[in-house]
């Protein structure tokens, strides 16, 4: 083994190396800038378009809506390419709008490597992806108006998420990204299956989202800062911090989500009830691609911790072995394709796990982790290509026989020749096989998994042997579906009564966008130092800056062909394997109906759903019963509760008896006249008797006034107290008996707890609130004050209308509504009757 | 000695009201109720007139007037609902 390794270090598939630039000093990083740049019109330019769209559907019927969006794309993509000369040379272009300036969000555009290479993707696959729409949508059946918007929304906001330098305006386009796929995902919204997919797509996307919002603020509260450059100058501040791998996990949750990684990929293969351009384009060339960019940008930041490492390796590479494995069992071909972007997605997800490694190795020449970086930036770009295609080509089908379904497929190969071609570049791509770019790709990626047995860190030593294994084995079923993907279509009988239409070669218009994207898998296979200098290095730059000098960059170098190494054995082990499995595989595919379908995640989710529906649905029948009773329950046990625990946390009862007046004899007969009354009104048995008990607790009240010297109130108490009982014995007589709720001595006895409950609460405030007080009475003012001031002779009444008039006004305003509410209430009565409302007198 | 004769006299009110209320709660009918209430407004007349003289004050005096119209305005009511069934007629022929 030993030898295998020393060797293979000579022999360096990629061989990274610090060289000096000669730019020494061009780090040419413009700072402010308030006007708007045309780097943010470029970011702008879709949605500005999408604003377009319809009336260009509107107004020019007779041409097909998608050549007016294909000049944003295109004009885009050109802007783009004009940038890798700069970005080559570690120049770095940096225009801030400010947006919110005092909350420290600005809108930071930046183009590095990294941000260059996912905006070439977006903008160059949008080109193609657009261009295929148009011969794949019809222009008379179609609602074109609402996709090209979306796709445009889409576009933009994926521009967005990839330029953004601050976090804040990176999840916002991170959100419009979510909420355009689930739009396009929903595009044929009378289709359950659309629906269900979108809201799945939705729920899952938008719940990492969120937690990826958390984590930012998380970031912000260590580093005080939401840009991103900035937070890699705080890295010692924020791995010091105890709020490290809190962020690390919730940013790491929102790049799962989004990109679709065990176990959050279940909404992947529902996304694919969208149109076919659109799984080319979001589902697996760009916006799956966006929580990789994620992972991959917050490297810097985050790559030293072993944490990251491992979940980032680990999951990623169990996710390329699950999805691969469980794409063999599908046999819709948008499916096993969904479930193949899954994998690759993990693929690439393990390397650059695999790849934050480097950074524990300062000393570079020998730094051989580099090259899983380099491998999941070139693997990213060769998936965005075979799959691009494959997507395509799936829609072909699709589009010239009615059917995906693999079951009912085979045999096109004579009909579809150009086709067949490209899905034959694309699959044998996918499944690593020369002389095409996945070849190289998954070379790479072998000799990154094999060199995880290398470190000797983070216990990498005893358990990295399983990165290659799982790697290895999820490579054969990656051939596996690879190849049954390509000869069930083509190969082998066709069955024309099974396929609605009469199969055929599909358009040219159709046919070029997957042509050009095969052309490019051929030529990124034999020349793929093209990307390799111009795309790669500095990519590779930006998800590993400390390892360079101010000045230097990377250079790497990709062979065609590399020599024997382990690498390449372990392929030929992948493809012999593959072909007795795919030989074999009606002997052993049963084993997928052995997998019980509840124990799927599928299945789980769907639980989760109907679990939250029910549950929350429960709940709330639970509570919300419908009786007023429940809710006063409620409310006074809240009441006693929280007066309750104040009283006693806060240690605030207290009796304090030194100014409280001698008690009259008066006052303990009225005391008890009104203890009889309120008795009385509890326990009487007709409701005359509360009504006349009420009464008298009103008059005795008054008689309080009149012992407390309240000779106003006294006067007013009557009065109401008069009207009020005149008005119950109005009431009364239009009255069903008094029903008193019979419910047995349990309801009793809780109602009986629950007021005494309250009653001893309200006493003892009342106590603690007399005994506890704090200032002298404002009183004095008033006494002093009402005759010479205010002119009066009667106190109350001059506070009243003179000191505190405001409220005597509104006290009116509320007497006019209660009258003319009365009015209202009595004199219209709306009925419904005969499906019309009526007001009758 | 005044002060001992209003407190006398008011002791003898409270007496008498709550055999009032007493009536109030028990009465047989509704008439007898009524009139207790009637009768109780009337002692309420001179238990406030007592406690103002015994306040040595005459701001309760407007209070007295009060319970008397109330008193009768009540009783008034009352007896048109015992006997009517209601206490506003809506037809103003009989």
């Amino acid at each position: 083994m030993e030898e295998w390794f020393s060797q293979k270090r000579r022999i360096f598939i990629i061989d990274f190396q610090f060289v000096e630039t000669a730019i020494f000093d061009s780090y040419f990083i413009h700072q402010g800038g308030i006007f708007l740049s045309l780097l943010h019109l470029a970011i702008f330019l879709p949605f500005i378009m999408a604003v377009f769209v319809p009336f260009l559907y509107k107004g020019f019927r007779k041409i097909h809506t998608g050549w007016f969006v294909l000049i944003v794309p295109a004009l885009l993509f050109g802007y783009f390419l004009h940038f890798i000369p700069t970005v080559r040379e570690n120049e770095i272009i940096k225009r801030t709008i400010h947006w919110i300036p005092s909350l420290k969000i600005d809108f930071t555009a930046y183009l590095d490597g990294l941000s260059l290479l996912f905006a070439l993707l977006i903008t160059g696959i949008g080109t193609l992806v657009v261009f295929y729409s148009i011969f794949y949508l019809s222009k008379k059946r179609e609602q074109l108006h609402n996709f090209y918007v979306y796709l445009l929304i889409f576009m933009g906001a994926m521009l967005g998420v990839v330029l953004s330098d601050n976090l804040i305006s990176l999840y916002t386009f991170w959100e419009f990204t979510s909420l355009s796929s689930f739009l396009l995902i929903g595009y044929w919204y009378q289709r359950d299956g659309s629906r269900y997919g979108a809201q799945k797509s939705m729920l899952i996307t938008v719940f990492g989202g969120l937690s990826m919002l958390g984590g930012i603020f998380l970031l912000y509260n260590m580093a005080g800062t939401f840009s991103i450059r900035e937070l890699i100058t705080h890295k010692e501040l924020i791995m010091a911090s105890p709020l490290f791998i809190p962020s690390m996990l919730l940013i790491l949750l929102g790049a799962f989500t989004k990109s679709a990684q065990f176990p959050f990929y279940i909404w992947l293969p529902d996304a694919m009830e969208a149109p076919t351009p659109v799984s080319a384009y979001l589902h697996s060339a760009t916006m799956v691609k966006a929580g990789i960019y994620l992972v991959a940008r917050m490297s810097p930041v985050y790559a030293e911790s072993p944490v990251w490492l491992w979940i980032i390796g680990s999951f990623g590479i169990f996710t390329m072995f699950w999805a691969s494995f469980n794409a063999i069992k599908q046999t819709d071909l948008k499916g096993i394709l969904a479930f193949s972007t899954v994998s690759q997605l993990g693929l690439i997800m393990s390397l650059l796990g695999v790849g934050a490694a480097a950074l524990h190795y300062k000393d570079m020449d020998e730094n051989i982790f580099i090259v899983a970086t380099a491998a999941a930036v070139f693997h990213l770009i060769n998936h965005a290509t075979f799959k691009g295609a494959l997507f395509m080509v799936a829609g072909i089908i699709d589009h010239e026989t009615g059917t995906r379904d693999i079951r009912k497929l085979g045999g096109l190969m004579g009909l579809m020749p150009i086709t067949f071609t490209i899905a034959l570049i694309g699959s044998f791509s996918m499944a690593g096989l020369p002389p095409f770019n996945g070849f190289l790709s998954k070379e790479m990626f072998f000799t990154g998994m094999v060199r995880v047995t290398e470190m000797d860190l983070f216990s990498l030593d005893t358990w990295g042997l399983l990165f290659p294994i799982i790697a290895w084995v999820g490579s054969i079923f990656t051939f596996l579906y690879s190849i049954m993907l390509f000869f069930r279509t083509f190969t082998g009988k066709l069955q024309m009564d099974k396929l609605e239409r009469k199969p055929h070669e599909a358009p040219a218009g159709m046919l070029a966008p997957p042509i050009i994207l095969a052309a490019l898998m051929i030529i990124f296979g034999f020349f793929p130092n093209i990307l390799t200098y111009n795309i790669i290095e500095p990519a590779v730059g930006a998800i590993l800056p400390e390892l360079l000098e101010p000045g230097e960059h990377f250079v790497g170098h990709i062979s065609f062909w590399h020599g024997p190494g382990i690498e390449l054995f372990m392929t030929i082990g992948v493809i012999a394997l593959g072909v007795v499995l795919y030989l074999t595989l009606s002997k052993w595919g049963k084993i997928y109906s052995w997998f019980p379908d509840k124990l799927t995640f599928n299945h789980l989710y769907d639980q989760i759903i109907k679990w939250l529906e029910s549950g929350a649905k429960s709940i709330t029948k639970g509570y919300m019963t419908g009786f007023i009773r429940s809710y006063l329950v409620y409310i006074f046990l809240f009441f006693i509760v929280i007066s309750g625990v104040t009283l006693i946390t806060k240690d605030a009862f207290k009796i304090d008896v030194s100014n409280i007046a001698p008690i009259g004899v008066y006052e303990v007969v009225l005391a008890l006249i009104i203890v009889i009354g309120s008795a009385t009104i509890l326990l009487a048995k007709s409701r005359l008797t509360s009504i006349i008990a009420l009464g008298a607790v009103g008059y005795t009240v008054s008689l309080f006034f009149v012992i407390f010297r309240a000779p106003d109130l006294a006067l007013t108490q009557l009065v109401i107290e008069t009207v009020s009982v005149a008005l119950f014995l109005l009431a009364f007589y239009h009255l069903p008996p008094l029903n008193k709720h019979e419910k047995g001595i349990g309801f009793k006895l809780g109602n009986a707890l629950i007021s005494i409950g309250v009653g001893v609460i309200v006493t003892l405030v009342a106590i603690s609130a007399h005994s506890n007080k704090l200032f002298d009475s404002i009183a004095k003012y008033y006494i002093e004050n009402t005759h010479d001031k205010a002119g009066g002779e009667n106190m109350v009444n001059v506070i009243l209308v003179d000191f505190r008039g405001f409220d005597t006004m509104f006290e009116i305003c509320v007497l006019g509504i209660a009258a003319l509410g009365i009015f209202g209430m009595i004199r219209l009565r709306l009925t419904n009757e005969g499906g019309k409302t009526n007001e009758k007198k | 000695m005044l002060d001992m004769v209003l407190k006398i006299s008011l002791i003898c009110i409270s007496i008498a009201m709550l055999a009032l209320i007493y009536r109030v709660i028990k009465g047989p009918t509704i008439p007898d109720k009524v009139i207790a209430l009637d009768a109780i407004g009337i002692n309420l007349v001179a238990l406030i007139a007592l406690i103002s003289m015994l306040l040595k004050t005459s701001a309760f005096l407007e209070v007295i007037l009060l319970v008397g119209i109330l008193a009768f305005i009540g009783t008034v009511a009352f007896a048109k609902f015992l006997e009517k069934g209601e206490i506003i007629e809506r037809d103003r022929n009989h």
